[in-house]
């Protein structure tokens, strides 16, 4: 089945599944109160925006220079710096250092990234234990599936969905409280952190001017997988980068605001290097991987190149309607939602994937929303350019080019009116039928009236 | 080595793939097309501390910010008269808990109130076996600064007794002197930017609130997989 | 003033009324209101599905038809904000670039006119129901118009007005609700719901196309929920 053809199957069945909307529809409910409540202590967040599209912009915009005064602070604290073109070679990184340190077990805390290049299936392909510790992550790799939401992996799963998961796959679900399930992860995951011998992590932000990877989280789990197991490893896209120290003072609440209403996440926390002589903890190794993987085919695209202002935050996909309707599953790409549909045409195919960028009202909430400004819902009419441009639908392009002579010409516009008002006696009959030429729209839905005298013929009347 | 030779050449293809990318220039944000290449003289994010959420003027409104926002956090924040009441603030919240023993790090501050309370201390500072801290009931450790605008602290691996302190143990405590009290991230930036210089600390943490997590049914529940408790002790 | 008022493919053939009303509301004011015949449709259509050499077939002789306008208006905020933000996009690098800004510049949503541009919000209009409004996304996000109608409709006598819980697209998006039916009918079922919930018996839009929408799901629905173009309420006295 091809991309577009998986996408629009899916997004029927879940569009039609009123308990999947209702389960959004309250996951989504709270937090957009918390986040109007967050936004508005702010004294100014839109002038907020604005500097943080501005950092970012002078981040991505002088990409080379800051990833190499990264990598070159990074090193000089003992830490080692791989460059991935794409996810085999990141994978393949990866699998070497286990390999080297003889690992069998590996603690992840969320990456994206690594559902990017689709690491746990190499990993375990090899034989490697992978636990996922962020309780989100943790239960849709109990249910093999990839995480629903960037942010909250688990939002389409209630809380008797997951006791009986704990139950069936953990034999331990006391009851369906979220604390008692909570704490059932929490205790199948200590010993976990105490035994792994490889921590994994992502990274959220890349501070330049210090050779720093900022890491937020809510849980405690990245600070314990950074903290315990001897080798750390950090797999990261090579857009995160910030210029200066000082800049998460505007992008750590920011990203908490936007992605989950907190005035702060729980964590954030910025790592310099393994473990450094006078210090009591902390990993002896830590590997960190720049992964490329087409972002600097996004880079090329200069109208486009916002798109790698994104921070991740999810705030595009809590809001847009697209998502809460067809939800994150359905896409069928690690990212989904609105910067979904702007990005993965450029890393995963234009022509395969430009039904993401189809799918959209154009409504512009994701771009109101979005922290970093990012043009997201204009990106998408560029898809739609650039995919029309290169590969034209024949009949589209030739009933756009009838529609021209027909909207350019007075006659032909009047006597399309008449037909229309002619034939509407017949639309009734076979209304919503496959006979209907409008049944994508009367299938579900009923055609106005369309009156005699149009607007045009009353105006000459009066005349 | 030949390994290395290919790590390298990845590095200069994709620094190559990026400078061919950034030949045309993209245009600035809210800028409506109009492009250009010169950069700000100063850092966009440097007036942040007139954007983000207001903190107030005078020490005493700060100290009540920082209380509100600790305590919809759910941290326990104990605004205390003088060191002298420490031992009795501990002692409360360890008998309260049943703690038998405890974690801590080597300073001024953490050895007295860890001292204080005549239970068995494990100390970080030397190396330590995670499975004994593992056993502890609580840690505790100083910090490098308190934040009035988010009700959270900042530790570091050298203020903290090192990475797993301040998070493995199920109640971090937090002792903290008044004049640690910042009144917003960019003053806490710039303070550990003036203090470690160019010798970070290679973990720096702003801890706002206990652990916690909404995976299930964006259901706030605390203490997900750090601590369950987070109690900050000021005198 | 003379004002050229841009009557929409869908407001001509399927809702007049509300073209009239806007030719009547305008006339009262003592606006010379002229309406070229050779306009039918701003070209969003091609436009919104990519394919910006028809779109500029259709929109090349609508700039030149509005070349010598003093003041365009647009009853949908949805066309209007195709001639203001995307004509220019549409024709950057192309001989009419500067034509496109300048009309762009004199070209207004009929809400906005009213309020902003000849600073009106009391019509003298009566509309004894009570009523919610939707905001087109093109009208609320691309030319920031929020609180023109509400200024209009509250000057109206008889008029209960009363907010939809939340905000959100009707589902319409052009081709889109034919390219994708299933999402597009979700979203509109979730728009409907909302109105519902209000208790009005008049959903108020200054977008004639996402109304088209909604009315098309509320009647298949068989609801007594009414749609209205604002300037039909305007209009009633």
């Amino acid at each position: 089945m091809s991309f577009v053809s998986q996408f629009k199957s899916l997004a029927s069945e879940k569009t039609r599944d009123l308990r999947h909307r209702l389960v959004i529809r309250t996951a989504l409910r709270g937090y957009e109160i918390v986040r109007d409540k967050r936004k508005a202590a702010f004294q100014s967040w839109e002038s907020a925006r604005q500097a943080a599209a501005e950092t970012k912009w002078e981040a991505i915009n002088h990409l080379d220079e800051h990833l190499i005064a990264l990598t070159s602070k990074l090193e000089a604290r003992g830490t080692k710096v791989h460059w991935a073109s794409n996810g085999a070679q990141a994978r393949e990184i990866i699998a070497q250092i286990l390999r080297d340190k003889k690992a069998r077990s590996i603690i992840k805390s969320k990456a994206m990234t690594s559902e990017e290049i689709h690491l746990n299936h190499a990993l375990e392909k090899e034989g490697f234990t992978v636990v996922e510790s962020d309780l989100g992550e943790f239960i849709v790799q109990l249910r093999h599936e990839p995480p629903y939401h960037i942010v909250f992996p688990s939002m389409h799963l209630t809380r008797g969905e997951i006791k009986d998961l704990f139950q069936k796959e953990l034999g331990d679900a006391p009851s369906d409280s979220p604390e008692d399930l909570t704490m059932v992860a929490r205790r199948v995951m200590r010993q976990k952190y105490l035994t792994a011998d490889v921590g994994f992590t992502g990274g959220n932000f890349a501070i330049a001017e210090t050779g720093m990877i900022s890491i937020t989280e809510n849980e405690g789990n990245a600070r314990l997988t950074a903290a315990l197991p001897k080798t750390m490893i950090t797999l990261m896209g090579i857009e995160k980068v910030l210029p200066r120290f000082s800049d998460l003072a505007l992008f750590l609440p920011m990203l908490a605001t936007a992605g989950a209403g907190q005035p702060m996440t729980c964590y954030n926390t910025m790592y310099s290097g393994p473990r450094q002589p006078g210090e009591c903890d902390g990993p002896e190794e830590w590997h960190v991987i720049l992964l490329d993987n087409r972002r600097t085919e996004l880079l090329a695209d200069a109208e486009q190149r916002d798109s790698l202002h994104c921070i991740r935050c999810g705030a595009c996909l809590n809001v847009c309607p697209i998502f809460r309707n067809v939800g994150g599953h359905t896409y069928g790409t690690t990212y989904s939602g609105p910067v979904g549909a702007v990005i993965t045409p450029h890393l995963r195919g234009l022509q395969d994937w430009k039904h993401l960028s189809n799918a959209s009202s154009l409504c512009g909430a994701c771009t109101e929303a979005c922290p970093v400004k990012i043009d997201l819902h204009h990106h998408l009419l560029q898809n739609r350019r650039n995919a029309s441009a290169n590969e034209p639908a024949f009949f589209e392009k030739l009933a756009y080019k009838m529609f021209a002579i027909v909207a350019n010409e007075p006659a032909f516009w009047s006597l399309a009116k008449k037909i229309g008002w002619l034939t509407q006696p017949l639309q009734s009959l076979v209304k919503g039928s496959a006979l209907d030429p409008a049944k994508a729209w009367t299938k579900t839905r009923d055609l106005p009236p369309q009156p005699l005298e149009s607007f045009k013929d009353w105006w000459k009347n009066r005349q | 080595m030949k390994n290395t030779g290919t790590i390298l050449s990845e590095r200069e293809k994709i620094l190559g793939r990026i400078r061919e990318a950034l030949k045309i220039s993209a245009p600035l944000p809210g800028s409506h097309d109009e492009v250009t290449t010169h950069a700000h003289a100063e850092s966009p994010a440097s007036h942040a501390r007139e954007w983000l959420p207001s903190v107030g003027t005078s020490a005493a409104e700060q100290f009540d910010l920082f209380a509100k926002n600790a305590a919809d956090l759910k941290a326990d924040f104990q605004l205390l008269n003088s060191r002298e009441e420490l031992p009795a603030a501990l002692k409360k919240i360890a008998a309260a808990e049943k703690w038998s023993r405890i974690a801590s790090h080597d300073g001024e501050l953490s050895n007295f109130a860890s001292t204080t309370l005549g239970l068995p201390v494990m100390l970080t500072d030397k190396g330590y076996d995670v499975q004994e801290m593992e056993k502890c009931d609580a840690g505790i450790s100083e910090c490098d600064a308190f934040i009035a605008q988010t009700g959270g602290v900042v530790v570091t691996s050298r203020s903290a007794g090192g990475r797993a302190l301040s998070v493995l143990p199920p109640h971090h405590i937090v002792i903290a002197r008044r004049e640690q009290l910042v009144a917003d991230l960019p003053a806490a930036f710039a303070l550990l930017k003036q203090k470690y210089a160019d010798n970070y600390p290679s973990m720096i943490s702003f801890i706002t609130g206990p652990s916690r997590t909404g995976d299930i049914e964006r259901i706030l529940v605390l203490g997900a997989h750090g601590p369950k408790k987070l109690t900050i002790l000021c005198f | 003033m003379t004002v050229t008022l841009f009557i929409p493919c869908f407001i001509d053939a399927l809702f007049p009324r509300a073209g009239i009303s806007m030719v009547e509301i305008l006339e009262r004011l003592g606006h010379k209101v002229v309406c070229p015949n050779e306009i039918a449709c701003c070209g969003q259509p091609p436009f919104n599905s990519g394919y910006w050499d028809e779109a500029r077939a259709i929109a090349a002789p609508v700039l030149d038809k509005l070349k010598d306008s003093e003041a365009v208006v647009i009853g949908s905020g949805s066309c209007g904000a195709m001639i203001k933000k995307f004509y220019p996009e549409l024709f950057k690098n192309t001989p009419q670039a500067e034509l496109a800004k300048q009309v762009a510049a004199r070209t207004w949503e009929f809400s906005d006119f009213l309020v902003t541009k000849l600073g009106v919000t009391n019509l003298g209009a009566k509309f004894p129901h009570k009523v919610t409004f939707h905001d087109g996304c093109h009208g609320l996000r691309e030319l920031g118009i929020k609180s023109a109608p509400r200024a209009l409709l509250g000057k109206v006598s008889g008029l209960e007005f009363v907010e939809m819980k939340e905000e959100s697209c009707c589902g319409f998006g052009g081709t889109f609700s034919a390219k994708f039916p299933m999402i597009s009918t979700a979203m509109g079922e979730v728009k409907c719901a909302a109105a519902t919930e209000t208790g009005a018996d008049y959903i108020v839009s200054n977008d004639s196309s996402c109304l088209m929408h909604i009315q098309g799901l509320l009647s298949r629905q068989g609801s007594k929920l009414k749609t209205i173009h604002l300037a039909e309420v305007l209009n009633q006295r």
